[in-house]
């Protein structure tokens, strides 16, 4: 049986889930529930001046039936009084002293920072998470992502919550930069202990087709939001990996953006992520995701022979690597399996118009469309469109050459196999 | 555990719900909409959490997916597929109420267990042993889900079964083509393998064992020895060779061979789902002509709707306000039945008298209750020949608790798994309190 207990950054948790700084990690209550169906740690919704918001506040992208594949929100940081914020944190870790509570704080002056990074240490907290990646509302007023999109300002307000803090700090770092690299640097010249990733990125949901007001409506305004679940992914998977693999960057990670199950979860943690956080799949379906991802978790490490966590956080990442390095002459080409093969010929439109023309109808009155292997460049779009699973496989070619990639043929003049279907 | 015979008449069937590809099994799985609180829980009789084993199955964690339905209902691979999940879970599902066809969370769930049953996962271990030990009289459902929570409980346990196998009516009963006796007894042998149970086949209690003997060996008992052997008439000529009662017709075309060398009309009398299974069964047998004889109209049929439209699509032929007056043979062997016609009171009607060919009669009328043979244990009360327990299965004699069909007059194997695993529960209380 695996172990699954996590210290990211010196915050320790009995799992790696924890809840993302967001309506689900709202109060006290909330949190014991959580708690009480599995997860691991919790960041408290970000902490500050209360605010006032806006109804409504969420939109949502709704693809073949599932309802908020990507999910927006124009919604600000707490609007409950500091006090009741506080009183509820120290009950929570009075009742759970081995899960994590991680505090999320969103002030401007450095007093401001100073008192309140005090009240969290006061309240028992076990580290703190400095949100500066709010897109919306509160960037208007100077916190947020306008201080996370400026390095400089970055660093100098982490190095204030280190000044401050006796706890680990992590920084929550904006997806809308260009580059998420020197920001995470700035965190960590800052001092930060690791840093969270990623807040929401910059978006409009969509527009009310009746009204002609975007969406979501608050009366007949909107405004933008923050975009995040499960569609969201890839580009937060790709910020971890950028600063796993960044040889500067050295502290932990935890991992945030569209989770939604243990796979999700397994693929950021081998990405780099010692913990992994998640919002918008709790407020779609509740606590109880959890029990399956510490379960899928845990049986995919056993199967995989991994004991600890560490065993396998950051293993992809020699994985990842430049274009230039990918071995040019490796080639695969797309299989149909006959017997499984349902005869929609999804596969032979998405070839024809949007690959390489090299799938065609079945001379002898099959169903089974005919893959051309001469022309097949291995581009595996018939594989994505293919809609019974293991139908339609990529197989590896050996075509005689010895790998070479775009690096080794300009530096060292490495053979390159002829280009397939470039007529 | 004793092997069933090869070349069994049972064997001619095939699934009339094929199982789920892995293909089939994600579209269906990713289809269900992880309800709250859902209705399809309530309607489960053991109250597997459905959405839950479902939303395992689309994140390609069917083992999770398996022990989400185990620890529900250790019998959950047999419940798959012989509930009847149109009137229970499925029933239920929230789709129906949107116009859409519900998910076939019994097919996902045979998915699921078939998969833990292949892949020989490991869930379950026996308690720490707390050295008591407890007597179950039957080695049905209802027995076998309380001796497996009972073995989690750290109890000793023996079971007593008259028959060589175990698995009661899940067995011998249940149509072959929902599941077959040998995956039942297969499903046997898995429960069984949590170890510590003591099997004794072959014994028929009191016959061969006294109550009080039982008692005594034991700290508590449950009873789950099911329903007594079908119900017969008693008209002229009913003990001609040729009528059966129908559950044991069906015991012995599922253990061994039923000859059927002859037999071209088959009469089954009744109207419930007993009666419904063997006109299905003697049709998949080959029999030429199986007609149904039931006493009231057709809405009035106490077998499931929906099974008896299938029978009806396989040829099923029926004569409804109909009963035998008289049975007619030539050498010992019937050859017909005289019926009369009942009015809608189920009233003689004078003058109605006809007669069907039949060369092989079920009686299906009903099976006996058992509860009886324990009138004269001190404390223990039957009604109906059924044994009144409360809301834990405990019965008035302290210590004794039933479930299954002896308690609850007969239901599906789903309530009996229910029933023996609270008994387990309460037996565990029971022990443990009273120490
Ligand atoms: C023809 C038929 C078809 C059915 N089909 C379905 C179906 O499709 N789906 C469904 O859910 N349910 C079905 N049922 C109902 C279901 O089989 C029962 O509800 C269930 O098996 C009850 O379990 P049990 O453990 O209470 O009793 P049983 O299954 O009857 O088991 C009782 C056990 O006790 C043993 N026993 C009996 N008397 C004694 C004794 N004196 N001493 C020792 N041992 C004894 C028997 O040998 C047997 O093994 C069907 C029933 C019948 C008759
Ligand atoms: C309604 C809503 C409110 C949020 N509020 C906060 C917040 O107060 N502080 C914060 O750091 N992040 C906040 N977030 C961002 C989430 O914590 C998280 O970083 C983001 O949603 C990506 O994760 P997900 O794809 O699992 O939702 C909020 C997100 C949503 C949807
Ligand atoms: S989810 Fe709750 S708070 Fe939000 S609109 Fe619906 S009822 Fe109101
Ligand atoms: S997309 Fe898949 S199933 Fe459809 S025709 Fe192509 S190979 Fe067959
Ligand atoms: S009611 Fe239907 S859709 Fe809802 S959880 Fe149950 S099976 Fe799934």
């Amino acid at each position: 049986m695996a172990d699954l207990s996590t210290n990211c950054a010196g915050i320790r948790s009995p799992n790696p889930f924890w809840l993302a700084s967001a309506p689900p990690a709202n109060s006290g209550d909330q949190i014991k529930r959580a708690f009480d169906a599995g997860w691991g740690g919790a960041v408290w919704k970000t902490l500050g001046t209360p605010i006032q918001n806006v109804s409504s506040r969420f939109g949502a992208i709704n693809w073949k039936g599932s309802s908020g594949v990507g999910f927006n929100n124009i919604e600000l940081i707490t609007d409950r009084p500091l006090d009741v914020n506080f009183r509820e944190i120290a009950d929570v870790k009075k009742n759970y002293p081995d899960h994590a509570v991680i505090v999320s704080l969103m002030v401007e002056t450095k007093e401001e920072w100073k008192e309140i990074i005090q009240r969290s240490i006061d309240a028992g907290a076990d580290g703190l998470e400095l949100n500066f990646g709010c897109p919306h509302g509160m960037c208007e007023r100077g916190m947020g992502s306008a201080v996370g999109q400026e390095p400089t300002v970055n660093e100098r307000i982490t190095s204030w919550a280190k000044e401050y803090s006796t706890i680990p700090v992590l920084v929550k770092l904006t997806p809308n930069v260009g580059d998420i690299v020197p920001h995470g640097l700035a965190a960590q010249a800052g001092g930060a202990d690791g840093v969270s990733l990623i807040n929401t990125i910059k978006s409009i949901i969509g527009v009310d087709l009746d009204s002609l007001v975007p969406r979501p409506v608050v009366g007949n305004k909107s405004s933008n939001g923050g975009y995040c679940g499960a569609a969201v992914r890839p580009i937060a998977l790709h910020m971890c990996a950028a600063l796993a693999r960044d040889p500067g960057f050295n502290v932990p990670i935890s991992g945030i953006g569209g989770i939604t199950n243990w796979q999700d979860a397994a693929e950021f943690m081998l990405l780099g992520s010692s913990s992994v956080q998640v919002c918008t799949e709790v407020m779609l379906h509740g606590y109880r995701i959890v029990e399956d991802m510490i379960e899928g978790l845990s049986d995919w490490m056993d199967d995989k022979g991994f004991e600890t966590l560490d065993d396998f956080v950051g293993k992809s990442i020699p994985a990842y690597s430049d274009w230039g390095n990918l071995d040019l002459n490796f080639e695969s080409i797309a299989k149909i399996d006959p017997a499984s093969c349902i005869g929609c010929n999804k596969c032979m439109v998405a070839c024809h118009d949007g690959a390489h023309q090299c799938i065609h109808p079945n001379e002898q009155g099959l169903h089974v469309p005919v893959i051309d292997e001469d022309e097949c460049v291995g581009c595996n779009l018939c594989q994505i469109v293919c809609p019974v699973p293991g139908c339609i496989t990529m197989e590896e070619v050996d075509n005689g050459f010895d790998p070479a990639s775009w690096n080794q043929h300009l530096g060292e003049g490495k053979e390159l196999r002829h280009k397939k279907g470039s007529h | 555990m004793s092997k069933l015979p090869d070349g069994r008449s049972e064997e001619v069937f095939e699934d009339f719900k094929s199982p789920y590809t892995e293909a089939q099994a994600l579209v269906e799985a990713n289809r269900c909409l992880y309800c709250y609180d859902a209705p399809c829980i309530t309607k489960c009789p053991t109250s597997i959490n459905i959405p839950e084993f479902i939303r395992k199955i689309a994140t390609d964690n069917v083992k999770g997916s398996a022990k989400t339905i185990f620890d529900s209902n250790i019998l959950g691979m047999s419940c798959a597929r012989v509930c009847p999940v149109e009137v229970l879970c499925v029933g239920d599902c929230v789709y129906t109420a949107m116009g859409v066809p519900p998910i076939q969370i019994g097919k996902l769930q045979r998915y699921a267990t078939d998969k833990a049953f292949e892949q020989e996962w490991d869930f379950f271990s026996a308690g720490p042993d707390t050295g008591k030990s407890v007597g179950l009289i039957g080695g049905g459902p209802a027995s076998l889900a309380a001796a497996h929570e009972l073995r989690l409980l750290g109890h000793a346990v023996t079971i007593y079964d008259k028959r060589d196998v175990l698995g009661g009516l899940n067995t011998t009963g249940v149509a072959p083509y929902k599941m077959p006796a040998a995956r039942s007894v297969e499903e046997v042998d898995w429960v069984l393998s949590i170890g510590g149970i003591d099997v004794r086949t072959g014994v028929s209690v009191p016959e061969d064992i006294s109550f009080e003997q039982i008692e005594a060996d034991h700290d508590a008992v449950f009873v789950g020895f099911g329903l007594g052997p079908d119900r017969l008439m008693s008209v002229e000529g009913s003990d001609l060779a040729g009528i059966v009662g129908a559950v044991d017709a069906i015991e012995q075309f599922k253990l061994g061979s039923f000859d059927l060398e002859g037999v071209w009309n088959a009469l089954i009398i009744g109207g419930g789902n007993t009666a419904i299974d063997a006109v299905r069964e003697f049709i998949g047998l080959g029999v030429d002509r199986v007609t149904m004889v039931y006493r009231g109209t057709e809405a009035g049929m106490s077998g499931y709707t929906h099974e008896w439209k299938e029978a009806k699509m396989e040829g099923a032929l029926a004569q409804y306000q109909a009963v035998p007056i008289a049975f007619i043979g030539e050498e010992g062997r019937v050859t017909a039945v005289r019926c009369q016609r009942l009015d809608l009171d189920k009233k003689p009607i004078a003058g109605s008298e006809f007669e069907l060919a039949a060369d092989l009669v079920l009686m299906a009328i009903g099976q006996s209750k058992l509860g009886d043979l324990l009138a004269d244990v001190d404390g223990i009360e039957v009604q109906w020949g059924r044994i009144a327990v409360d809301e834990n299965q405990a019965t008035g004699r302290p210590g004794w608790f039933a479930g299954g069909d002896c308690a609850n007059g007969g239901k599906e194997v789903v309530n009996a798994a229910d029933e023996g695993k609270r008994a387990a529960r309460a037996i565990h209380a029971h022990l443990t309190e009273a120490n």
